[in-house]
């Protein structure tokens, strides 16, 4: 088992045939994602690379191919109106990579999928990956290895340190959600962390925050009350100085609030295994584990 | 992006936010004029992007960047002392900023002061309007000390703000009469023009009641999301690259995202939060970063060459960290960029690679085999710790 998507996840891609969308879509399909459909309006009725089928609108990808997935590649001021578009044609999963969204847009579609059975992953996030079966997103598929622990972050480079520390000590992963860095996720560390609660086959989880905002305290609290597996995380940040946006839109304390400091005591009260330095995340997991 | 509070104050107004009468000046007898076209007691305030500007002090020991004065000579004398000076104040650090523009307003007869801010809840995903009849102290004190005194409304997004929640501000400020009409007003005003803009804070601090009864902003304070910009082309002229690091905007010519810290070491990184976890890790080994740098996920030849020259143009680095995780990209093509880069800027500093990834090792060979003195490390800690040592 994994959480969110696995080998039958049927994905579409809107904004395939864009520079971005392409060279991603191509390295997901190596990988072994079943990518099954691409949107781009305007250009619906031929074929991407002479294999995967276009559409000019998301309904019509899921009518015809059964799409329940969306990869999201489409620029910042467009990017809030796909979004919008995979949930009203009713796809499940939607994962937008799209940096750059104004805030206001995220709140607004945040409210519109809060009351529709849509769970968006992003946006700015390096997506999410079950190893082995499906890869939505631009991580390096090959630093992943099938296993045990559930990675959560809202980060991506730093993401790919964790997960590699993971594989190269065995563990491996059950899936990798990057949650994204904006101010305004579609999914929360809380909510990612509850999926991977009920999931039999992840056994721990690695929960990677940075300052800004109060989803990892929020995450805290939850793992206090009901988190049944082991967690360590890392919270990226400790130097940050306050008032300064630390190039993500959401990685910036602001009056006062949101340290790192702040972060990292809620989530060693609530149990957490917090290691101060990213280097020892997979050394962490191992120890919680055996 | 942060504005002045002249320019702000312009904006709120034209969304019908009612402020004092005032103009800016960049000279003197500028502000003088506008004094004598004012007329009678005037305020003088300093236009820098911090707080605390009315308990400040400039560098030469003048006091206050907001000052009340009787008549266009005072009002000349006063811009006189301020502009070209530097004030420093609790937010502006201890080298202070230099003002260049002073703000001439009419004085206001004050009978009340109040809090009235708008800004993003993170955890609810909306607006959050604060208000508070603790005004004219900072919002965080009155928040710690007493959040009792602050009344807290959320907008939903889709619906935007509703009459009743108006109502409700100017009830729970204890308005009454045609104040609460204007309040009410002034609340609705403020809403719109904080959506319609994109702001990512918007704060009235102090709000006041003045004395013949009208509610008037006697300061103001917006913030706008970057990532909006693109459609606020009116906004755009409104940016004051003289209140920023100049090598901070030279970065960001290049997409190259540089925050300058007070550190030695240099750090050149793929990607936002690994950049943060570098300067962590620098730290933990007894060092201090002298910068964040995402030099983005590709790390590209071209970019990595303008990351060289940023750095090198801050005199307080004495070594450079490049830490790399070559994703999609491979560890080798990273390398001849970093190699290509340093040869062509002349690097003479003590530069430490950490590479990561795929093709690590001719990564790592190729580093060493260039004939450029670069230190490669295995893995993050032991290159912080190699960073750390040859600044010492």
């Amino acid at each position: 088992m994994s959480i969110l998507v696995n080998k039958k996840t049927r994905v579409v891609v809107q904004g395939l045939t864009g520079k971005e969308g392409s060279f991603h879509a191509r390295q997901s399909i190596e990988y072994g994602t079943n990518v099954v459909a691409g949107v781009t309006p305007g250009k619906g009725g031929g074929l991407w690379e002479e294999k995967v089928p276009l559409f000019d609108t998301v309904k019509d990808a899921v009518r015809e191919t059964g799409a329940n997935a969306s990869l999201i590649f489409v620029p910042p001021p467009f990017a809030a109106d796909a979004i919008l578009e995979a949930a009203g044609a009713g796809i499940e999963v939607v994962v937008c990579i799209t940096e750059g969204l104004p805030a206001r847009d995220e709140a607004r579609v945040k409210a519109v999928l809060d009351a529709s059975n849509t769970r968006l992953i992003g946006p700015n996030c390096p997506g999410i990956i079950t190893p082995g079966e499906c890869k939505m997103g631009i991580m390096p598929g090959y630093i992943h290895k099938k296993g045990r622990v559930g990675v959560i972050s809202r980060s991506g480079t730093l993401t790919y340190e964790a997960v590699w520390q993971l594989t190269e000590c065995g563990l491996g992963e059950s899936t990798c959600i990057g949650i994204g860095g904006d101010p305004v996720p579609g999914t929360s560390h809380k909510e990612a962390l509850k999926l991977f609660n009920a999931d039999p086959e992840t056994e721990g989880v690695v929960l990677i925050g940075e300052i800004g905002g109060t989803s990892e305290e929020e995450a805290a609290r939850y793992i206090k009350s009901r988190m049944k597996k082991p967690v360590v995380a890392f919270i990226a940040g400790q130097t940050a100085p306050p008032g300064r946006r630390m190039g993500h839109a959401g990685a910036i304390i602001a009056g006062g609030k949101g340290t790192a400091a702040e972060k990292m005591a809620a989530l060693t009260a609530a149990g957490v295994r917090v290691v101060k330095s990213p280097v020892e995340i997979g050394a962490a997991m191992m120890e919680m584990l055996k | 992006m942060k504005v002045h509070e002249y320019q702000a104050k312009e904006i709120l107004e034209r969304f019908g936010v009612c402020v004092p009468k005032g103009r800016v000046a960049t000279t003197p007898d500028e502000a003088g004029s506008i004094a004598k076209e004012l007329g009678g007691r005037i305020v003088v305030k300093a236009q820098i992007h911090a707080g605390g500007r009315g308990k400040g002090t400039f560098v030469d020991g003048f006091k206050g960047g907001v000052k009340l004065v009787n008549g266009p000579d005072e009002a000349r004398e006063t811009a006189a002392k301020m502009l070209g000076n530097v004030l420093v104040t609790h937010q502006t650090g201890p080298s202070g900023k230099q003002v260049q523009k002073v703000y001439v307003t009419e004085a206001s007869s004050i009978a009340k002061e109040y809090y009235l801010g708008i800004v993003l809840d993170r955890a609810k995903g909306c607006n959050v309007i604060m208000s508070s009849t603790e005004g004219g102290v900072e919002i965080e004190k009155v928040a710690a000390e007493t959040p009792e005194k602050i009344l807290k409304t959320w907008v939903a997004p889709l619906s935007g703000l509703q009459a009743y929640q108006a109502r409700e501000i100017a009830f729970g400020l204890g308005f009454k009469g045609d104040a609460f009409k204007e309040c009410v007003k002034l609340v609705t005003a403020l809403y719109r023009a904080h959506e319609e803009t994109d702001a990512t804070l918007t704060e009235i601090n102090p709000l006041i009641l003045t004395e013949d009864g009208h509610v008037v902003a006697l300061d103001a304070k917006i913030n706008f999301d970057d990532n909006a910009m693109y459609r606020h082309p009116e906004l755009t002229p409104l940016r004051d690259f003289s209140e920023e690091d100049p090598l901070e905007t030279e970065a960001s010519k290049f997409d190259l995202n540089y925050i300058r810290l007070d550190g030695s070491i240099g750090c050149m990184v793929n990607g936002a939060g690994l950049a943060m976890a570098t300067m962590d890790v620098i730290k933990l080994e007894g060092g201090e970063p002298a910068n964040f740098l995402d030099v983005g996920g590709g790390a590209t030849t071209e970019r990595v060459k303008n990351a060289f020259r940023i750095l090198l143009s801050d005199k307080n680095v004495k070594a450079v960290l490049i830490n790399i995780f070559g994703g999609i990209v491979r560890c080798d093509v990273i390398a001849e960029g970093v190699i290509a880069a340093a040869k062509e800027i002349g690097v003479s500093l003590p530069v430490v690679v950490r590479l990561q990834g795929t093709n690590v090792d001719k990564g790592r060979q190729m580093l060493q085999a260039s004939g450029l003195k670069f230190k490669v490390a295995d893995n993050l800690k032991q290159a912080a710790a190699m960073a750390v040592a040859s600044v010492e």
